[in-house]
């Protein structure tokens, strides 16, 4: 966030108007920066044309990594490193790993994709991102362009037209 | 924001709640300052909490010999303990995943305090294998890490270093399950913070800005992490039970343990929380975001795991005996009729038998019945636990061994020091975090929220232009206004419409129900047009539309594309692929009879979609 932006941006009371904009924006080549709402919109993302999260492949890689680390570390320990006779049992006892196997692919694929989630997000203890307005996180909802993609009075126009409850410019 | 309302359904959320009124709510108990009442628990939980603390240093200064302990009872109070924390600290995850799973719009409630409580039982729970394996200070042995010993690794076929995993793995996917939930939350309170307070909280929500995209991956990683911690949560209390039934002691080995202690857990976590949930709604004033409808769910929950639990005794006494096998036999025996009678009969009355009063609706909705059952149950299952471990092993093969356990002073001040523990923690929590989850409860307000649903709602819910907009303080004729342009919006029949606005503008608190009961029987009985005719609407998702009220080319044609995804997306996955772009044009043409257009429209759409 090393350079600056100006940015024009409608704040609207309700998701649901929001939802309308959004699709009225996209219907007019509008280039939207970004949309903030204070929780979750469903539907939004087809319309603001969002593909879908792939964090679920990442996690399944991650919990794959943790079975084969299980999995592996303790055939390798106890068939090469230190092997040690436990009632008469074989060494390579597959159903006594399954357990500790379980639980290490649980915990790679939830540490793994938690660190991802904020990796990617840009999100982490210390990071101070610029506050567009302080009640996109109580109750309003938010569209903002970047003023270098689109033309001002447009954007204006459609803000105005979608019921924007107010509209702001700002340098963030 | 799912958009199935069901009609049976309570509202979750009391007091025609807007989007602020909400982060005022919930925010606002972090931001005034501390009442006489948390002073004082909070005052009496750090004194237990200090009383144990001294019980611990005395028990590692002066070595296990403190408790008493014997070679015949060698597990006491500390694995009783230890098990109790370990169950109450399933209610968290359950609650958080399970329900998340299942779509209970309920958990939204409960499960910030819940997951929290979670966390600080496991921690709880976790303080006694520290201290019961006697050199507390080389408990790090048990984790597999290249040593200088041989390298000598622990052995990873025992149930007890199982258990360690089990233990560990599940306190951490707690902890980011409920911490990945807090972020968004911090950052609302970190927007109403000013200065020091501001950083603070900038640096607790990690600079969470409310993104799309953010939102969109939050979700995603939400759903996965509920996804693996549904299998997480039921392995933890299966593998506590296989430190037991892998064992060779009558009475242990049953393979009836490992559901039987998950369900046990998850009753004793539900009564936990229940005792904490009462009493926190109370002083912090969240009875309209807690209300009788969550704590009746929790007690249908309490009353069927309590009874599968009964069942799961009599079928251990049943089986007992129809072993044929003495000594199993005499371990059962002995539970109920040996010097430890009354724990049995305790665990027997205040867990079978004290749920079994929630079968009665007034019961179950009453909070002082509620808040004392719960507080039996807590009992009942710390006694289960002490019936399980004491009593079996005081009377072991041997009657030349047999023995009989009390705890020392040391043993209670520990078990006390913990629920100190426990409390400091869950008192600092609500001081510092909303103890109800701020944007889950913003994005079920449109479906469960008092306004919206049940019998004192002011909007229509097909209504998708007004929102929450329209508060309780609004005057009448807004009201009015709303609910008449939600019907005339989604009716395609003008009379129908006219007769509903009719009845809403009597000045009857019923009049809004009977505005909804109408529309919707009209509907069912005139003008249903065959949505089956626009093309990529098939038998069933013409019934998914119904439910979303959607029953003519009219309706259809009025609403957007987006509600008509949400419909789909609530009606399941196996919907995913259909996509509802083209279905209002398709629906406008067939409304104004143009037949032939349609017919040249479909014939360029590729299944309902747009090439």
């Amino acid at each position: 966030m090393a350079q600056t932006k100006d940015i024009i941006y409608g704040l609207w009371n309700d998701e649901e108007d929001l939802l309308k904009a959004v699709q009225v924006a996209k219907d007019d080549h509008l280039e939207i920066m970004d949309v903030y709402t204070p929780f979750p919109i469903h539907g939004l993302d087809p319309i603001l044309g969002l593909s879908e999260s792939r964090l679920h492949i990442a996690g399944f890689v991650y919990g794959a990594l943790g079975t084969l680390t299980a999995f592996l570390g303790m055939s390798w320990i106890f068939t090469k490193d230190w092997p040690i006779i436990f009632g008469g049992k074989p060494h390579w006892s597959v159903p006594a790993f399954i357990p500790i196997v379980f639980e290490l692919t649980v915990l790679f694929a939830s540490i793994g994709m938690v660190v991802t989630f904020y990796v990617i997000n840009g999100l982490g203890p210390g990071v101070v991102n610029p506050t567009i307005d302080l009640r996109i996180t109580d109750d309003k909802f938010c569209i903002a362009f970047d003023k270098a993609d689109v033309d001002v009075s447009k954007v204006e126009s459609f803000l105005k037209n979608t019921g924007a409850s107010e509209i702001h410019s700002k340098t963030i | 924001m799912s958009s199935h309302v069901s009609p049976i359904r309570e509202p979750l959320v009391q007091g025609h709640k807007t989007y602020h009124d909400i982060t005022e709510d919930l925010v606002s108990p972090t931001e005034r300052a501390p009442g006489a009442a948390w002073i004082t628990g909070f005052a009496l939980s750090v004194s237990m909490l200090g009383f144990g603390l001294f019980c611990i240093a005395w028990t590692i200064w002066h070595g296990i010999g403190t408790w008493n302990l014997n070679r015949t009872v060698g597990w006491g109070w500390d694995i009783t303990n230890f098990v109790w924390w370990i169950g109450i600290g399933h209610a968290g995850t359950l609650i958080s995943a399970i329900l998340l799973l299942f779509r209970q719009k309920w958990r939204t409630g409960v499960n910030r305090a819940a997951e929290a409580m979670t966390i600080f039982a496991v921690i709880c729970a976790a303080l006694f294998p520290g201290i019961h394996v006697g050199r507390a200070w080389v408990v790090f042995y048990f984790f597999p890490y290249p040593n200088t010993r041989g390298p000598l690794w622990p052995n990873f076929n025992s149930p007890l270093l199982w258990d360690l995993f089990a233990i560990s793995t599940y306190f951490t996917v707690s902890l980011l399950f409920w911490y990945t939930g807090l972020v968004p939350d911090f950052a609302t309170v970190r927007d109403r913070a000013k200065g020091f307070r501001r950083k603070v909280y900038n640096f607790l929500s990690f600079g969470w800005t409310g993104s799309a995209k953010h939102w969109q991956r939050w979700e995603s990683l939400s759903l996965i992490l509920a996804g693996i911690a549904t299998p997480l949560v039921l392995s933890v209390h299966t593998i506590v039970s296989f430190d037991f039934a892998t064992s060779v002691i009558p009475g242990w080995h049953t393979t009836i343990f490992p559901p039987y202690f998950v369900a046990g857990a998850i009753f004793s976590g539900f009564a936990m929380v229940l005792t904490l949930m009462i009493v926190t709604r109370k002083l912090l004033k969240l009875e309209e975001y807690i209300t009788i409808a969550h704590i009746e769910s929790m007690n249908k929950v309490i009353l069927v795991t309590g009874t599968i639990v009964g069942v799961a005794y009599l079928t251990e006494l049943f089986i007992a005996w129809y072993s044929g096998y003495v000594y199993e036999q005499f371990a059962f025996f002995n539970r109920a009729a040996g010097p430890y009678w009354w724990s049995y009969f305790g665990m027997m009355f205040c867990n079978v038998v004290s749920p079994q009063i929630f079968w009665k609706r007034s019961f179950r909705r009453n909070i002082a019945i509620t808040f004392f059952v719960s507080i039996v149950i807590n009992i009942g299952m710390w006694f289960e636990r002490f019936v399980i471990i004491a009593t079996t092993l005081a009377r072991d093969y041997l009657p030349s061994s047999w023995s009989y356990y009390t705890p020392t002073w040391v043993e209670i001040g520990i078990f006390i020091g913990t629920l100190g523990l426990f409390f400091t923690l869950y008192l600092l929590f609500t001081r510092v975090a909303p103890v109800v989850a701020i944007a889950e409860v913003k994005s079920i307000l449109k479906t469960a929220g008092d306004q919206y649903t049940g019998p004192n709602a002011i909007h229509n819910h097909s209504d998708h232009t007004s929102g929450a907009e329209t508060d309780s303080e609004a005057g009448f004729d807004t009201i009015v206004e709303t609910s008449a342009s939600a019907i005339s919006m989604t009716s395609g029949m003008a009379d129908s419409a006219t007769s509903n606005v009719e009845e809403s503008q009597e000045p009857n608190e019923d009049s809004d129900v009977v505005t909804t009961d109408a529309g919707v029987k009209v509907r069912s009985t005139t003008g249903v047009d065959d949505l089956k005719k626009i093309e990529g609407i098939g038998p069933k998702v013409s019934d998914i539309l119904n439910e979303g009220n959607i029953y003519t080319f009219s309706e259809l044609a009025d609403v957007e594309v987006p509600y008509l995804r949400q419909l789909l997306d609530a009606a399941g996955p196996s919907y995913k692929s259909h996509n509802p772009e083209s279905w209002p044009e398709q629906a406008a043409l067939a409304r104004d009879g143009k037949w032939a257009e349609l017919k040249d429209l479909q014939d360029r759409l590729d299944g309902g979609k747009y090439v």
